[in-house]
Parts: structure tokens; C-alpha cells; sequence
């Protein structure tokens, strides 16, 4: 049985705040929810940016001279998991998913509105419980993957604060990865079947079986770790005769599937953005959908690929590098159904289509050194190196957040009502696209010739290559002056944005912009193709 | 049509011909000094060259298409409805999984070599019944031309330092110093939190893992001295945890051996 309609909300709809303060209420509506994540997000990027200036600005030069030491391991980590945990998790699924998802199977809401509120209400708390650590005694200083025993024996405050951050965010993922489940399977409209789903829905039902199953895992170490910290028991501490080495297993059985918790999402996006803007349909939907399963399925038996060096046997290294390497076919074929997209289409050269692009190639770039890293023999040189600072930001840096600025200029029509200006569009994508190779590029060189990551000080010999990446790094922090400057002046000012300005198929473009709380004023349409551009023509002949 | 046809086998025998040169002349890795080092820079050649031709493709193939397909102003209208093409998709499925796979099997060629797959045990010759677990850590290259005699070190790890034990000569040193062309047979185990020893011109790394010894054996090919850095995050004081390994002529390792032998105490 499918229900199409959700009874619960339009009762109090009334008592919700109308305008600009509903944004800051327990707003039950899914699109309130999704730009409450974007924007609160987005805040939380901003933050982890400008810790990464700092990082960057220590590593403008060989010593340890800008900021204290123990201070620099706290900014290290608070970069990681502000950037993991509060900006791309929430974004891409969060932010994207509950503004999409119910449009997408023609529904008024997700299953579960006050849920959802709750998982969206958790972050903030949550985020700025982390960002205070600092003033307490002192962040977590142990970096985002808190290896014990390095995490027992660094202060205590700031490490327990981190923990309960992670596990309030951690829930809210779970939260929001119940509820898509559920809205995905449960409320499409009645006559929509499963393969007629736009893309995005399948990257989330994969990406929340990911949340649903990993997450937990996370969750039972981070407590069993706070209990080594804080009640002296010896589950990871080595002189109470705990292991190390378990530690680092539970917490890449979640950590590695988080990869594709960052990008399988993405890769939903580039699949809704790509047909329109090239007036094609989709390359090959079939293998698409196949190929994210193959993704959740083989993302799940990879984790101890992150620890070739540390306490892994020969038969487990060899195990997961050909796991590990395989994922790279259900991922490359995905890539060569993006260029078929594009091939012969009839292409918008827009901020929306140009970021998309430079996902496709700063993601070949960053999956091609993750085969590369996936074969044991060159790992053991290259692990725990700048050389995997450089692959790990090309896939969620050059992959993920250039998605998230793509479906920025792609959905800021119909969230607003207005269009984005296109020229300060395409200056953002040409600085960050710049900005961005520059600042990571270099650092491949680096890990190979010998400087290990997470250092506030290096061999001299690096420096002319750390400012070169340090010079990317400013670009890439100017390249939000012009995104800022456009947001702010296209919601006021923009040109009228029409509902449908890009003559999209996808459910969320039938409707007026910004749409109604009810999300279509009668009933939800049947949209059995999304992806049917060219066909209208063809069948008029 | 055959025109097309020409175009595309130039371009990607370009592209082939652009990855190769680039495969064989730009050097990207430090200084090879120990046996593994010449496997490793085969393995990084080989992936690189593949590396490079599918980004290359991939690239072209993108910028070809937002330029070839841009829209014209004076275009209306959608693209074709191409939906798919099964044997095209059969080909880049079936493709990159071969070409997976055989990069699998040749890692694991040369992880072989590098005596990744040995049983792990660790040489020493004052012990004469290991019994003690060995956890992780790479055994001895499955060389031909093996090394006469074999040095063992015990290395301990702390924040922020190394220790070098040499057992025969019943003496520790800060400094690594170990003869050319002849194994070195290291049981690492740290004092307090994980750390890792790597030395970039010798293509290793091995974690040091406080409860859990984890051996690295190698074998130094060229005198000179070479930096021994901590890779696991270990502290404020990490990136300042380094020691030197000095190889050096096997008579100069003798006398610096020499020198610092302590007599064995007999009780």
C-alpha cells in the first residue's frame, strides 16, 4: 500500500511562523527543513574554511611558527569533522534529500515531519557544542578519527565533548537515513513505480541503507572509547591490556562507508543537473541504479584498506585491495554514463553545468589515485602522507562540494523564485576550479617525496611547494566572496525566476517557485519519465 | 564516417603516446635506496601511465563535448533521446574490470616481492624459540641475491623519538646506523601512543603500535642518510618526531659498532 498524503501537518499549520522566522522554528515542512540544513550547513563551512586557511597559513612555511602545536592538532581536527560531520553529511543528504525527496515520489512531506525536525534540530547544538570545545580546556586533539590511545591520553574534556558531538550528529544521520528509507519505499504517489524514480532517490535509498547500518557501529565505539576516557576501562587502552587495532577496524566500518555517505548523494545530484542542462536523458538508467547497489554492497566489505600499515595481516591487505579496487568499476561507469549524457546533447554552458563538470574530472582524478591507493604495495609509502590529503579533497572537495554548489545554481530558481546571476556564477566556478587544483594538485608531490600529513612543521625542501598550495587555498577562500555577493543580491534583486526556468521534467519543476506548503496545489502529477528530454519533438514528427 | 573513425583512433593513440612520455620522463619519487625501492617505482610507472590515459580521455572527452555540443544562440530544442546503449555499457563494465584485475594481480606480483606475503617472523638470531606474536609488518624481500648476514634491531617508539637496540652489541642509539646491501631485521613496539616509521627513499612504512610488536625488515642499497619519520599523528610534537638512518659501508658500520659495543654483562 502507498499513502500519498500526510495528514499531520497541516493541522498546526497554522501556529508556524510565517516568512523569513520560520526558518528559525521546529518548521515540520520538508523544504523549510532542507534550506534550514543548507544554510546552517553552509555556516558550519565557513568555520571549517577558515580553520583551513589556518592550517594552511602554518604550512606557508617550514616551522611551527604560526600557532601553538598542541593548538594546531585542535584545528586539524576540528577542520575534519566540521567539514564531515556538519557540512557535506547534512548538506548532501540533509539539505538536498529533504528539499527533493518528496517532490520526487510525489508526496507532501516526508514519512516522518517531526523526525525529521528533530534530526534537523540536533545539528546546531550539537555543532556549536563542538566549536566551544576550543574555549573549555582545550578541542579534541586527536584528529577527526580519534585512534586511541592518542585520544585516552589527550585532554579529556575537549575529547568527550567531541565524542557527544559526533554521536548527537551521528543520530541525526540515522534519524534522516530512517525517514528517507521510509519515504522513499513507503509514500510514492500510487502508480510510480521504483524504476521510474528519478536518480537522486536511488543515491539516497542506497546512501541511507549506508547510514542505517554503519552509523551505529560508530555510535557503540565512540561510547566504548568514552568509557576508556572517562571510566578508566581498557577496550582500546593498550595498558589495561586493551587493543589499538580494534578500534581503528569498528571505526572504518563506519568511516569508509561515510565516503559514499558523502558522495553517493553527489552523485544522485549530477544526475538530476546533467539531462537537463544538455536536453538529454539520462545515459543508461538501468545500470545506474545497479551500479549505486554495487557501490552500498562493496562499500560495506572495504574498510581495512585504510589500514595496510597498521595491524593487518598479508591475506586481509591482499583481501581488501581487490575489494577496494573493484569499486572502481561500478564508480567508472557511472563517469562514462555522464559523458554519454553530455555527447550529442544540446549544452548550456551554465555555473550549474560547469561546476557538474569539474566534478567529473576532479573525481576521475581523485578516483584514479584511490585505485591507485587501494594496491597494498603502494600504499605502504604513501599512508598517513599528503598524498592522501590530496586524494580524500579531490573526492569530497573537487567531487562533493563542487556538486553542492551545482545543485546550488540548479535549485536557487525554485527554492527562490529568482535566477542567480550567471556571470559572478561562472567567476566563482573559474576561481574555485583553480583554487581548488592548485591548493591539492602539489600535495600528490609532496606525500611522495616524504612529508606525512597532520604536521605543523616540514622539511624546508617543501616549502615553495606548500605555498604554491597555500596560494590555492587563498583562491579558494575568495571564490565564496563572489558566491556570497551573488546569493545575497539574486534573492532580493534577481531576475524573476518563472517556475520552470529550466524546462526541467523532474517532479519539483511542475509546481510553482517557490513552491506551496503542500508542494502542488492539486493533486501530485505522475511523472513516469523524468529524464524524457527529446522525446516531445520526435514523437510531433 | 571514416573520417570520425581516423580522428578518434589519432586522438586516442595521442593520448596514449602523451601518458607514455609523460609515464617514462617525469620523475615524481625521491631517491631509491633499498630493494623494495626499484618494485615500488615499477608499480608507480605502470599505474600512473593507466592513471594518466583514463584522465586524459576522460578529460578531452569532457571539454570536447561542452564545446562540440554547446548550444548554438539560434538553437531551440532538446538534445536526442538517447536513453542508453547496452553493449557500449557491457564495455566499459567488462573493460575497467579487467583492467582492475590485472592491476590487482600485479600488485599483488610485487607486494610478493616486496616479501609482503612472507610468514612474519622476526630473525633473531639471540632468541632461539620465537614465541611471541608477531602482528603486522612486512617480512623479508623474496630477493635472489640474499644478504649474508642479517641485523636485528629492536626499535621502540615514544612521543617523540626513536630508540634503536642493538642486542649484539648491548647498546641504544638514537640514530639508525646499518650497513649497505645487508638485511635489517627490525621488532618495533611503542612505549605509549601508535607511531609509524617510514623512510620515503626506501619505500616502507610500518606503524609502531604500543602492545602489539609489528616487524620491518629491509635492505639499504645505497650509502647516504636518510630521514626516519613518524607518519601516524602523535601528539602537538609530531611533525617534529624524526631520526636518522645512516647507511654506510659495511666497514665504517663496524667501527661505528665498534665504538659503542658495550661489554655483555655475564652473571
Amino acid at each position: 500500500m502507498t499513502i500519498s498524503i500526510d495528514p499531520q501537518k497541516t493541522n498546526d499549520e497554522s501556529l508556524q511562523p510565517k516568512g523569513w522566522l520560520r526558518y528559525f522554528s521546529f518548521s515540520l515542512d520538508h523544504k523549510v527543513i532542507g534550506i534550514q540544513y543548507l544554510v546552517c550547513g553552509f555556516l558550519f563551512y565557513l568555520i571549517g574554511g577558515t580553520l583551513a586557511s589556518a592550517i594552511r597559513i602554518e604550512l606557508a612555511s617550514p616551522m611551527s611558527d604560526f600557532m601553538p602545536r598542541d593548538v594546531y592538532n585542535q584545528v586539524l581536527t576540528l577542520h575534519g569533522t566540521i567539514m564531515i560531520f556538519l557540512w557535506i553529511v547534512p548538506v548532501v543528504n540533509g539539505a538536498f534529500g529533504n528539499y527533493l525527496i518528496p517532490f520526487y515520489v510525489g508526496a507532501r512531506d516526508m514519512a516522518f515531519p517531526r523526525l525529521n525536525a528533530v534530526a534537523f534540530w540536533l545539528i546546531p547544538p550539537s555543532g556549536l557544542m563542538l566549536v566551544a570545545s576550543y574555549f573549555v580546556e582545550g578541542a579534541a586533539q586527536a584528529g577527526w578519527t580519534a585512534y586511541p590511545p592518542l585520544s585516552i591520553t589527550t585532554p579529556q574534556s575537549g575529547q568527550i565533548i567531541w565524542i557527544l558531538s559526533v554521536l548527537l550528529l551521528g543520530g541525526s544521520s540515522i534519524f534522516g537515513g530512517i525517514n528517507f528509507i521510509a519515504t522513499i519505499i513507503k509514500l510514492r504517489r500510487p502508480g510510480l513505480k521504483l524504476m521510474q524514480l528519478p536518480m537522486y532517490c536511488w543515491a539516497m535509498l542506497g546512501t541511507s541503507l549506508l547510514v542505517v547500518l554503519s552509523t551505529p557501529v560508530l555510535a557503540g565505539t565512540l561510547i566504548l572509547l568514552s568509557f576508556d576516557i572517562v571510566a578508566n576501562t581498557g577496550f582500546f587502552n593498550p595498558v589495561l591490556g586493551g587493543n589499538v587495532v580494534v578500534y581503528q577496524h569498528l571505526f572504518w566500518f563506519y568511516s569508509h562507508p561515510a565516503v559514499y555517505i558523502m558522495v553517493l548523494p553527489a552523485f544522485g545530484l549530477v544526475s538530476e543537473i546533467l539531462p537537463v542542462h544538455a536536453r538529454k536523458p539520462l545515459f543508461g538508467y538501468t545500470t545506474m541504479v545497479f551500479s549505486i547497489m554495487g557501490i552500498v554492497v562493496l562499500g560495506l566489505v572495504v574498510w581495512a584498506h585504510h589500514m595496510f600499515t597498521s595491524g593487518t595481516p598479508p591475506w586481509m591487505r591482499l583481501f581488501f585491495t581487490i575489494a577496494t579496487a573493484f569499486i572502481a568499476v561500478p564508480t567508472g561507469i557511472k563517469f562514462f554514463n555522464w559523458v554519454a549524457t553530455l555527447w550529442g546533447g544540446k549544452i548550456s554552458i551554465n555555473s550549474a553545468m560547469l561546476f557538474s563538470c569539474g566534478f567529473i574530472i576532479n573525481f576521475v582524478f581523485g578516483g584514479i589515485t584511490g585505485v591507485a591507493l587501494a594496491q597494498v604495495p603502494f600504499d605502504i609509502h604513501v599512508h598517513d602522507t599528503y598524498f592522501v590529503v590530496a586524494h580524500f579533497h579531490y573526492i569530497v572537495y573537487g567531487g562533493t562540494v563542487f556538486i553542492i554548489f551545482s545543485s546550488i545554481y540548479h535549485w536557487f530558481p525554485k527554492v527562490t523564485g529568482k535566477m542567480l546571476n550567471e556571470k559572478l556564477g561562472i567567476l566563482h566556478f573559474i576561481i574555485t576550479f583553480i583554487g581548488f587544483n592548485l591548493c591539492f594538485a602539489p600535495q600528490h608531490w609532496l606525500g611522495l617525496n616524504g612529508m606525512p600529513r597532520r604536521v605543523a612543521e616540514y622539511d624546508p625542501q617543501f616549502q615553495f611547494v606548500n605555498q604554491i598550495s597555500s596560494l590555492g587555498a587563498l583562491l579558494m577562500a575568495i571564490s565564496t566572496i563572489p558566491f556570497l555577493i551573488n546569493v545575497f543580491l539574486s534573492v532580493r534583486n534577481g531576475k524573476d525566476a518563472g517556475d520552470n526556468p529550466w524546462n526541467a521534467l523532474t517532479p519539483e519543476w511542475l509546481t510553482s517557485s517557490p513552491p506551496p506548503v503542500e508542494n502542488w496545489e492539486g493533486e501530485a502529477p505522475l511523472v513516469e519519465e523524468p529524464y524524457g528530454y527529446g522525446k516531445e519533438i520526435s514523437e510531433q514528427k | 564516417m571514416l573520417n570520425k573513425n581516423i580522428y578518434l583512433i589519432l586522438i586516442i593513440s595521442l593520448v596514449f603516446v602523451i601518458s607514455f612520455w609523460i609515464g617514462f620522463n617525469v620523475n615524481l619519487l625521491p631517491a631509491e635506496a633499498s630493494i623494495n625501492a626499484p618494485i615500488y617505482d615499477e608499480l608507480f610507472k605502470i599505474l600512473f601511465i593507466i592513471g594518466l590515459i583514463i584522465f586524459i580521455g576522460m578529460t578531452i572527452a569532457v571539454v570536447y563535448s561542452l564545446f562540440k555540443f554547446r548550444k548554438r544562440d539560434n538553437q531551440i530544442g532538446d538534445g536526442i533521446a538517447l536513453e542508453g546503449n547496452l553493449s557500449l555499457e557491457i564495455v566499459w563494465t567488462i573493460i575497467p574490470s579487467i583492467i582492475v584485475l590485472l592491476i590487482g594481480l600485479y600488485s599483488y606480483n610485487i607486494y610478493d616481492r616486496m616479501g609482503g606475503m612472507k610468514e612474519l617472523n622476526h630473525n633473531h638470531e639471540m632468541m632461539s624459540s620465537n614465541t611471541e606474536k608477531i602482528w603486522a609488518g612486512i617480512s623479508q624481500t623474496s630477493d635472489n641475491k640474499m644478504p649474508k648476514n642479517n641485523l636485528s634491531i629492536e626499535v621502540s617508539a615514544m612521543q617523540f623519538a626513536f630508540l634503536f637496540n642493538y642486542p649484539k652489541g648491548n647498546f641504544i642509539s638514537g640514530e639508525l646506523h646499518v650497513p649497505v646491501d645487508q638485511k635489517v631485521s627490525m621488532k618495533m613496539e611503542s612505549k605509549d601512543v601508535i607511531h609509524a616509521f617510514w623512510v620515503p627513499e626506501f619505500r616502507i612504512k610500518q606503524d609502531i603500535i604500543p602492545g602489539q610488536p609489528t616487524i620491518l625488515n629491509f635492505t639499504p642499497t645505497k650509502v647516504g642518510k636518510y630521514q626516519i619519520i613518524c607518519a601516524e599523528l602523535c601528539g602537538p610534537y609530531h611533525g617534529g618526531m624524526r631520526a636518522s638512518i645512516i647507511v654506510e659501508e659495511e666497514s665504517d658500520y663496524n667501527e661505528w659498532f665498534n665504538k659503542n659495543k658495550k661489554p655483555e654483562v655475564n652473571l
